[in-house]
């Protein structure tokens, strides 16, 4: 152990020797780790608020979008062609077991107005189950009824941002707010849920019956999406192919026809994000072995040049009476050190520029003790597999030639 | 008396190219304990191949070198290593000492690698120890750039004794300093041998030789002239006459 210390106090001293050159070649390790550190506490932050997300939708939730991902080789989006009714929606809630809620959905972007304020925003149309399909609650005032649906009344609850900007300081529940010019009476408002993993404004939305959105707003008759909640997670998947059979029948559509509707778990879609998130993480292995291999060689090259530059000092030495391995181990312990140094500084920085974005951009960082633990020791290994080389190099001199060297 | 060194036949052929280089052809030599012996020859004689092998920084090619009753003519690297760290003391023609590291830590460089345990505490005070007994006690904390030839000298001499070797080998271990000086270090030396240490030095400077007891001269790898001092040198003496001169120079008007 002390000879280890020794050793350490041998290597400290070789390396303050030349501070700018230790700096330097520290630099390779320090950008590599660092870098590392700071994508990891983004990356892992934005998985933390994707899984948020996700648990955000609600639970069991299925999805049922108007339009294929690929209908003849050509990709139509989620809601592009308007191939869902409402009958649909009632058949699903009729005809397939296990589905407790359903709310059909209409979504347009439009103008509102209250007062003498106005603004723009997404007026979503959806059934009175919306709210607790979503579990998205209503903070102040009440959601819209069952009664409020059939009758396609006007009643809107509001998102709080809808809140803040038409009746700031006020108590919007009673008012009237203006959508396209037709009134709404204001009956609640949703609790505040912030920023979507885009960067939108999801408080940014005024919620009414879909009824009320398709006959009295917008003039549609068919919807964008139909939200489904199956009893359980287990019933997910049957719920998923029942209501693709059930429309694949009331739609005609042969066998062998690509569906017009796309129907997604809430499962599938967090697997999918799961997925973008791991391979965000691949990514970033890739680019963190890249830079501690760049790292790893100018630890080489350096500890090769040491090595050159002090072989008298290593003739020395062995004169003296050290052994090849005692060599060895001093000049594995310089690389190591030299590693460990530009890895924790690389962590350090790492971890104050995870900070700093934190402030300054308001993302969420998280930089998991894993990781650093992980670069502390990848560091360590870089140094000892890039260091090996030229140590033994330098443990296999010639006593002889290494005295007479100038 | 058994002897500290005994060579018998000793050969050795470098293989550089095409040309096989014959530099040591048959040396038989036994030196006993509390000897001190030049070694002498023009350069390309083996003098120096031989000091190679003596110290164990080289194996030869053939024949059998004892050193202090261990057969040291095939062992591996690692041990003649340990050979090299607990039975010789080296002192070089150019110091050698390790730049920007203080003469104690100089002095405990062996120590460093002796795998015998030693406490902290011990290895420090056998190092003020082997300094002061070369003179240099208040020197310790200096770095080698701020000592003189002749200081570099002492704290390389303090350093070869430090793991109290069987064996002292100095390969011209005046050829960098000037008449006086040398005269001093030949002085540390012959104290050491009075003592009772065993020194064997290699040398090309006839005046200097004569400070020791035994001269070994050779040529063409082999040894030609083996031979005790008759009218050995006395470094004090010697000392006292050229101070003695150099005042006298002072005093003339």
């Amino acid at each position: 152990m002390r000879r280890i210390l020794a050793t350490m106090k041998i290597a400290l001293r070789a390396l303050r020797r030349n501070k700018l050159r230790t700096l330097l070649t520290m630099l390779g390790m320090i950008i590599g780790v660092g870098a590392v550190i700071a994508m990891v506490g983004i990356g892992n932050g934005a998985k933390t608020q994707i899984e948020n997300q996700i648990a955000s939708m609600g639970q069991n939730v299925v999805l049922v979008f108007s339009g294929s991902f690929n209908r003849g080789g050509v990709h139509s989006g989620w809601g592009g062609a308007g191939t869902l009714s409402i009958d649909d929606a009632d058949a699903i809630q009729r005809e397939v077991p296990g589905v407790t809620v359903v709310s059909p959905e209409v979504r347009n972007g439009t103008q509102i107005a209250a007062g003498n304020q106005n603004w723009s925003t997404q007026i979503l149309g959806e059934s009175a189950d919306y709210f607790t399909l979503r579990q998205w609650p209503v903070v102040t005032g009440a959601g819209f009824s069952e009664q409020d649906v059939r009758s396609a009344n006007k009643v809107a609850v509001l998102g709080q941002t809808i809140v803040d900007q038409l009746f700031p300081g006020e108590d919007p529940i009673g008012q009237i707010v203006r959508i396209k010019s037709a009134p709404f009476k204001v009956v609640g408002v949703l609790r505040a849920k912030g920023m979507s993993m885009m960067g939108s404004d999801q408080d940014d939305v005024i919620v009414i019956p879909y009824t009320a959105a398709m006959k009295r707003l917008f003039g549609m008759t068919t919807l964008r999406t139909i939200n489904v909640q199956a009893a359980s997670p287990k019933l997910l998947t049957s719920v998923q192919e029942q209501i693709t059979g059930l429309l694949r029948q009331r739609h005609r559509i042969g066998v062998g026809r690509d569906d017009d509707f796309t129907v997604r778990t809430q499962q599938e879609i967090a697997e999918t994000a799961t997925q973008q998130s791991e391979t965000m993480t691949y990514l970033l292995a890739a680019i963190a072995a890249v830079s501690l291999i760049v790292g790893g060689i100018g630890i080489m090259n350096i500890m090769l040049v040491s090595v050159t530059e002090r072989t008298r000092e290593i003739g020395i030495r062995m004169a003296v009476g050290a052994r090849g391995n005692d060599i060895l181990l001093q000049f594995l312990t310089e690389a190591v050190t030299l590693s460990i140094i530009g890895g924790l500084i690389g962590i350090g920085i790492g971890v104050a520029a995870s900070k700093g974005i934190e402030a300054w951009k308001n993302w969420p960082v998280a930089t998991p003790m894993l990781w650093i633990l992980a670069s502390f020791i990848v560091s360590a290994a870089v140094g000892i597999f890039f260091g090996f080389y030229p140590a033994r190099k330098a443990s296999r001199l010639d006593p002889i030639d290494a005295l007479r060297y100038e | 008396m058994k002897a500290v060194i005994k060579l018998e036949e000793i050969h050795k052929i470098y293989h550089t190219g095409e040309v096989d280089v014959h530099a040591v052809r048959g040396v038989s030599l036994e030196i006993k304990p509390g000897e001190f012996v030049a070694i002498m020859g023009a350069s390309g004689s083996g003098k120096s191949t031989l000091m190679n092998v003596l110290g164990c920084l080289d194996r030869p090619t053939r024949g059998k070198y004892l050193l202090d009753g261990i057969s040291v003519s095939d062992l591996h690297r690692d041990e003649l290593a340990d050979i090299r760290n607990q039975k010789i003391g080296f002192v070089f023609q150019g110091f050698n000492l390790l730049s920007r590291t203080s003469a104690l830590e100089n002095v405990e460089l062996p120590m460093f690698y002796h795998h015998g345990a030693l406490r902290a505490g011990e290895q420090r005070e056998r190092a003020e120890r082997a300094l002061a007994s070369v003179g240099l006690a208040e020197r310790a904390d200096h770095h080698p750039n701020q000592l003189s030839g002749g200081q570099q000298q002492r704290v390389a001499i303090a350093r070869a004794l430090v793991n109290n070797p069987a064996l002292l080998l100095a390969d011209e271990p005046t050829g960098n300093l000037d008449s006086q000086t040398s005269i001093e270090i030949m002085g540390v030396f012959q104290k050491l041998n009075d003592q009772g240490m065993t020194v064997i030095m290699v040398t090309h400077e006839l005046d200097i030789a004569r400070y020791t007891r035994r001269n070994v001269i050779m040529r063409d790898g082999q040894v030609v002239t083996d031979i005790t001092v008759a009218d050995r040198l006395i470094a004090e003496t010697e000392l006292a006459r050229l101070r003695e001169a150099q005042q006298a120079v002072k005093l003339a008007p």
